[in-house]
This record gives structure tokens, C-alpha cells and sequence, in this order.
């Protein structure tokens, strides 16, 4: 009919083929994080800070009872922990995403994209890469707060880690569905006061949401309702060896909705033409 | 989408070889953003073992062209066809014979020239023993095995030019675009990637779209598409483009052609 005619027959891509992909995605995103030090170190001042100092001062002041999964008193220190676990996922999602925009502005995020295998596909990819750098920065953090009495049975750093790969995957798909709408990188700033900020002090990551169910009974269902809350919850139960249910269902449902968004969403025409059109509103 | 002459209508203009399939094939393509219109009805080929200059200048529209080739951005209209494959239809088959070198430099500057190779390879499938030994071949090619473990970022402007397009060629494509490879680089590099491309299509058969707004860069044998505006204003083998201007180099032809249509009311 037309000059357009196949030449050979689609042959699709092997299985062999998309690990490679992942493994090379991945690989990628590691030797990235190594090259900037700065991050990994700022990635774990931060929930140190509020572990030494918040918690260390605000420990007098809340008094926990004994509370699933916990069996005795514990510290302050100790129920926030998943918290600060959960914050460190929190921004390096919102980090990765940032760096989205950032490579897209590059040029870097073309590179991925014409990668012959489906779009999708990649931007999962790219997710799980995320998620990856956000474990060794868990990792790290829980290694150092050991030192500081913070010591769940050691079988529970092995089930914590399914916990931290799909609450990983929830935030950053999270980051990524935000920063398809995000037209400029000053605009994250933004991102940090209307996102992170909100969802970290309105969740359990702090403070038990019976307390906060005292203090104001629409706080607690604006915590009840916050997906980061179960993330915290669903990381907490693991650390000890037990399932929340329903912070499980939450959190993966969240994961899906918010990534198969975070994969519509994702136009890269809005980043890449923003040099064409003078006042490219929408 | 009725009508099958947009698709041969090109074709004449190119190597008389009817049984080739085009190695990219540009038929009625328009794209919009928002109200203005970057592409309108752009339609040409390329053929396998040609080098196609796209001429135009800064804004004409190549690097939008670039990006639906390459499905960064969704066809609004018109199709794209690599050997055969709708770049919309079958992205995959389409992609995987496309090797592109984009305007703005996408390397990991922190990275090793060997780990910005191995990454790229690994985008597409390619087994780590595989890649590694292409790498080291592309690099020897380009010469700069040497300094296969520095950064990039202490790479010079037409190192980076070199290793992109090695990098281009690392999963063996049969179609090369290059948007501008040469702006910004010295006399001496800009001479060593034109010649190093041109030995790509006689060499190795690969068909080549060479987008540039730098006349100097393109040669008698060259097929040619004139981008103006968004517009194809003319396409063929050089000669013939120069001889319908009634012009005597391709400079003042191209002059011509686009000062025709950047005056106030110059129809089409």
C-alpha cells in the first residue's frame, strides 16, 4: 500500500533484555549517588538531627504507652525511628523526582527515553533505581542509630526490607507524578513547604495518632487519611517482625495508583519544548 | 491518511532504488505547541547509505522533528516510519535502528567515558561482555581508548561530540540522526566528525539526517531538505535543489527559497 512496509518482523525484547535494562538503570543510579557525597551525608544528617536533638528533647515532653508492635515502654527515640526511616524516603523520592526535572532540563532524561523499550517500563526502572539509593541511606541510618539504643530484633533489618522497597516505590512515584507538574526547578522549593512538610508532621511519624486524636479530632483523620502515616506504620510493624494490614493495603495501593499516574503523567515534551514556545501555558 | 501520495511523493527525490525500503521515512507530519505551529506538513525520506542534510536555521523546526522521530514527543499528526516501523506503532522495532545524537550534550559528566557507554548499552538490552567489548571498540575508533576511565567532564567539546556518536552507534543502528553535532566545536573537530559520519554511510551503509544551519558542512553528493518556518520548502539531491532556485551555490539557494517566505505576506 505504502512505502511503509515491514521489513523484519517485530521480535519484541527478551526477558534477558529488560534485566539488563533494570540492572543498567539501577547500576547507573548507584554510581550516581556515590558521585555526590554530599547528598548521601545530607540524607542522613537530617533524620540524625531530629533523632539526637528533636527526639533527645522532645522525649520528656511525650510520654509513650505501650503501643503495637511495641511489648514494653520504649524511648522516644525508638517509636520515632520508622519515622525518620520513612522521612529518608520521603525526600530522596521527592530528590529523585527533583533530579527528573533537573535531567530533563539537561538533557540526560533523553537518553532514557530513547531506549527502545517501553516508556513504562523505564520510568519503573528508574523508580526502583530511586528507591534502591533510598535503602543504602536507611541502611546507613539504622546502622548509626544502633549506637544510639536503637535496636529492634536483628531478624526485623531483614523484614523490614520488602516494607522499605514498596513504601520506596510509593514516594517516589509520588515524587515523580508532582514533578510531571512541575514546569520549573524553582518551583520545588515549593514542592518541599505544600508536600513534605505537610505529609511528614501529619502522619504518625512523630507522635502516635491516639495523642493526636486527643489533641484534634480532624488531625487525626487528616492522618488516618495520609498515605505517608501507613508508610511509617507498614516500615514500623516490620522493623518488628509483623504486618499491618492495612497500612500494607494502603500503601500498595497508593503504589499502584500513583505510579501507573506517575507514568501518564509523564510528558516529556513539557520539559523539553519549554525552550520553543515563549508562553507555553497549560 | 486516504491518499498514499504524500508517501511516494518524497521518494523520487532520492536514490533510484526502488526495492529499498527508506531507512526513515517523513510523511505528513505536523506538530503544534499550543497555538503555534512548529511543523506543518513535513514530509521527505531518508535513504539507507545517504547522508540528508536538514537545513535550517535556528527555529525552523529540526530539533521538534528530532523529537517525534525519536517518540519524545507524541505525533499530534502524519507518521514516522525507521526501515519499515511507525515510530508510534511499534516503538521498539522502530527505535532499535535508531542511533541519535542530540543538540544539547546528554552525557553523565561524573561518569567514566566506558561507564556513559555501558549505561547507554544496557538501555538497550545489550549483555554487560557484550558492551564492554563494543566499548572498547567504539573507543579505539574514536581514539580515545586512552582515557576510556576518565570523566567526561574532562573531556574536551569534540571528544564529547566523538563519544556521543560513538555511543550513538554502540547497538549497531542503521539510521543516524544528528541534530547540530558541530556547533561550538573548533575548526579541526568539526573537520574530524563530518568526516568520521561520512565514513559511517560509505563504510557501514547507515543512513544519515544531518540537521545544521552551517553550509560549509554539506557536499555535492548530499541529498537535502530546506526547513523553514516549519515548512519543507525544498528536497532533493543538492544539485537539483540549487538548479530549481537558479542559484549558483547552495548559500544564495537557500537564501532564495527562505527569502521568499520571510517576506510580510509572501504566499506559500
Amino acid at each position: 500500500m505504502s512505502s511503509i512496509t515491514t521489513r523484519d518482523a517485530p521480535r519484541g525484547f527478551s526477558l534477558q533484555e529488560y534485566m539488563t535494562c533494570l540492572t543498567g538503570i539501577v547500576w547507573r543510579e548507584g554510581l550516581r549517588f556515590l558521585h555526590q557525597r554530599e547528598r548521601f551525608v545530607s540524607a542522613l544528617v537530617r533524620p540524625l538531627v531530629w533523632l539526637f536533638i528533636f527526639a533527645a528533647g522532645f522525649r520528656q515532653v511525650l510520654g509513650i504507652s505501650i503501643i503495637p508492635p511495641y511489648e514494653t515502654y520504649i524511648l522516644y527515640e525508638v517509636y520515632i525511628a520508622p519515622g525518620l526511616m520513612a522521612m529518608i524516603q520521603l525526600f530522596n523520592g521527592m530528590q529523585s523526582s527533583l533530579s527528573m526535572v533537573y535531567d530533563r532540563e539537561m538533557g540526560n532524561m533523553r537518553t532514557l527515553l530513547v531506549s527502545p523499550l517501553p516508556r513504562g517500563f523505564l520510568l519503573f526502572c528508574k523508580l526502583l533505581a530511586g528507591t534502591a539509593v533510598s535503602l543504602l541511606q536507611v541502611y546507613a541510618f539504622l546502622l548509626i542509630a544502633w549506637f544510639w539504643d536503637i535496636t529492634p530484633p536483628p531478624s526485623g533489618y531483614l523484614t523490614v526490607l520488602p516494607a522499605l522497597i514498596l513504601s520506596g516505590l510509593m514516594l517516589g512515584s509520588l515524587g515523580m507524578l508532582i514533578s510531571s507538574g512541575i514546569k520549573q526547578l524553582e518551583n520545588f522549593a515549593g514542592v518541599m513547604n505544600f508536600v513534605i512538610f505537610p505529609m511528614f508532621f501529619a502522619s504518625s511519624a512523630l507522635y502516635p495518632l491516639w495523642r493526636v486524636q486527643e489533641g484534634s479530632p480532624y488531625l487525626y483523620y487528616l492522618c488516618v487519611a495520609n498515605p505517608f502515616t501507613h508508610a511509617v506504620e507498614l516500615i514500623r510493624f516490620a522493623l518488628y517482625g509483623q504486618i499491618n494490614w492495612i497500612s500494607l493495603a494502603v500503601v500498595a495501593a497508593c503504589t499502584i495508583v500513583f505510579m501507573i499516574g506517575a507514568i501518564l503523567a509523564y510528558d516529556p515534551s513539557r520539559g523539553l519544548a519549554r525552550r520553543g514556545p515563549a508562553g507555553g501555558e497549560g | 491518511m486516504t491518499s498514499p501520495a504524500p508517501i511516494t511523493e518524497p521518494r523520487e527525490t532520492s536514490r533510484p532504488d526502488p526495492a529499498t525500503v527508506p531507512a526513515l521515512a517523513i510523511d505528513g507530519v505536523s506538530h503544534s505547541y499550543g497555538p503555534r505551529r512548529a511543523l506543518m506538513d513535513v514530509s521527505f525520506n531518508v535513504q539507507p547509505a545517504s547522508f540528508t542534510a536538514l537545513l535550517g536555521l535556528n527555529g525552523a523546526g529540526k530539533s521538534t522533528l528530532f523529537s517525534l522521530i525519536t517518540r519524545l514527543f507524541g505525533i499530534q499528526s502524519g507518521r514516522v516510519g525507521i526501515f519499515g516501523h511507525d515510530v508510534s506503532k511499534s516503538p521498539g522495532e522502530a527505535l532499535r535502528l535508531l542511533g541519535v545524537v542530540f543538540q544539547p550534550r546528554t552525557l553523565d559528566l561524573d561518569l567514566s567515558l566506558t561507564q556513559n557507554l555501558l549505561y547507554h548499552a544496557a538501555l538497550h538490552g545489550i549483555s554487560r561482555r557484550e558492551a564492554s567489548a563494543r566499548s572498547a571498540e567504539l573507543l579505539g575508533r574514536i581514539g580515545l581508548s586512552d582515557r576510556a576511565g576518565s570523566k567526561v567532564r574532562d573531556l574536551s567539546g569534540g571528544q564529547m561530540r566523538r563519544l556521543e556518536i560513538a555511543r550513538a552507534l554502540l547497538h549497531r543502528p542503521r539510521l543516524l540522526l544528528l541534530d547540530e553535532p558541530t556547533v561550538g566545536l573548533d575548526v579541526k573537530a568539526r573537520a574530524d566528525i563530518i568526516s568520521h559520519v561520512r565514513q559511517l554511510v560509505t563504510e557501514q551503509g547507515i543512513g544519515v539526517l544531518w540537521a545544521t544551519h552551517l553550509f560549509d558542512e554539506i557536499m555535492a553528493g548530499d541529498d537535502l531538505v530546506v526547513l523553514h518556518q516549519g515548512k519543507v520548502l525544498a528536497q532533493g539531491p543538492m544539485s537539483r535543489v540549487i538548479a530549481e532556485a537558479s542559484a549558483q551555490d547552495v548559500n544564495t539557494a537557500f537564501m532564495r527559497l527562505t527569502g521568499a517566505q520571510t517576506m510580510p505576506g509572501g504566499g506559500a
